[in-house]
């Protein structure tokens, strides 16, 4: 066991950032399955809406990405 | 990100970081901006791979396609149909800036999945100047079509009370000025994200000895995946691309 507390603090924080990423998926989920439930329900009417889904998705991903980045930025530039 | 590789204490014998570095390509150390890097070798790399698809294969103009007129044809309508269906017929007008800023940024993540390549794409400097790009654009078409009635964005005619309208128009100002970051950083960090679990299971991989048959059928499990990724992140990018010169066009709600 070596090491500064510094770099501890470090370790701990992105991986907590990484909780974060949970959460992105969690919405991720939640958009693809009510698009998949929508579309079972009317399947004629679905294929317009792949762009809305792919919106939808890079929407809910993008705050994920934000955290996987606090992560990064918490391991390598700090 | 570049020290870091030295650190001995970080138990990987492939440092998953490494493939970023930008390195200059006929020796040295010092990066200048007139320096050529593998990043400047793997842009010219995209912008070479979409000119042999997109004039040369598509030269011949033949009825019946060949494999690469076809595959341009294909690119090239499906773009179109996207900037129609999003952006309207006066979007029409911004489709060939559309169209590059897909192809270049498709051809630089599918390039990127070669071994040994770089990916210039996930690095946040060149998806920023793209995401920036867009967005100063989309404002100066915003401002030059509708002059004052562009800020109409941001007041929200369909809430009740003006209260709400004031409250609405600051969360609208903030979601506005963050689409550069999030358009950015969606790009850049999907990419490096997958590049670096690629070489996390490379370097399990090199340690397991015998028992690499895992992490290899791994890598080509996330490499599929990583194939998928790279396609629906150019879309994405070129889509929300769209939707941004859409409320750009027609402000009102």
């Amino acid at each position: 066991m070596e090491g500064n507390i510094g770099e501890m603090g470090q370790f701990i924080g992105a991986g907590l950032a990484c909780i974060g990423m949970g959460g992105a998926g969690i919405g991720v989920g939640h958009v693809a399955g009510n698009f998949l439930s929508g579309a079972l329900r009317n399947p004629a009417a679905a294929g317009e809406q792949t762009a809305t889904l792919f919106i939808g998705i890079a929407f809910a991903e993008a705050l994920g990405i934000f955290s996987f980045l606090v992560a990064l930025l918490l391991m390598f530039a700090v | 990100m570049a020290g870091e590789a030295e650190h001995g204490g970080s138990g990987f014998n492939i440092h998953p970081m490494d493939q970023f570095k930008v390195t200059p390509l006929f020796g040295g150390d010092s990066v200048h901006w007139y320096t050529p890097t593998n990043a400047t070798l793997w842009m010219l790399l995209t912008v070479l791979a979409i000119t042999l698809v997109m004039v040369v294969g598509a030269r011949g103009r033949a009825l019946i396609p060949s494999r690469a007129q076809s595959a341009a044809e294909v690119i090239y309508g499906f773009t179109r149909r996207m900037v129609e269906d999003v952006a309207g017929k006066e979007g029409m007008k911004y489709f060939p800036y559309i169209l590059t800023v897909f192809l270049f940024i498709l051809f630089a993540n599918l390039l990127a999945l070669l071994p040994t390549s770089f990916a210039p794409t996930s690095h946040i400097a060149v998806t920023g100047v793209l995401a920036v790009a867009v967005f100063v654009t989309v404002t100066a078409i915003g401002f030059v079509k509708h002059g004052a009635g562009f800020l109409k964005l941001f007041w929200v005619t369909s809430a009740p009370t003006v209260a709400l309208r004031i409250v609405l128009a600051m969360i609208e100002l903030i979601s506005y000025f963050v689409r550069p970051l999030s358009h950015s950083v969606r790009l850049g960090g999907n990419m490096m994200a997958g590049h670096a679990v690629l070489k996390v299971f490379a370097g399990f991989a090199g340690a397991l000895g015998l028992g690499a048959i895992f992490p290899i059928v791994a890598i080509v499990a996330v490499y599929g995946l990583e194939l998928m990724v790279a396609c629906i992140q150019a879309y994405v990018f070129a889509i929300l691309t769209c939707v941004y010169l859409n409320d750009a066009l027609h402000p009102g709600h």
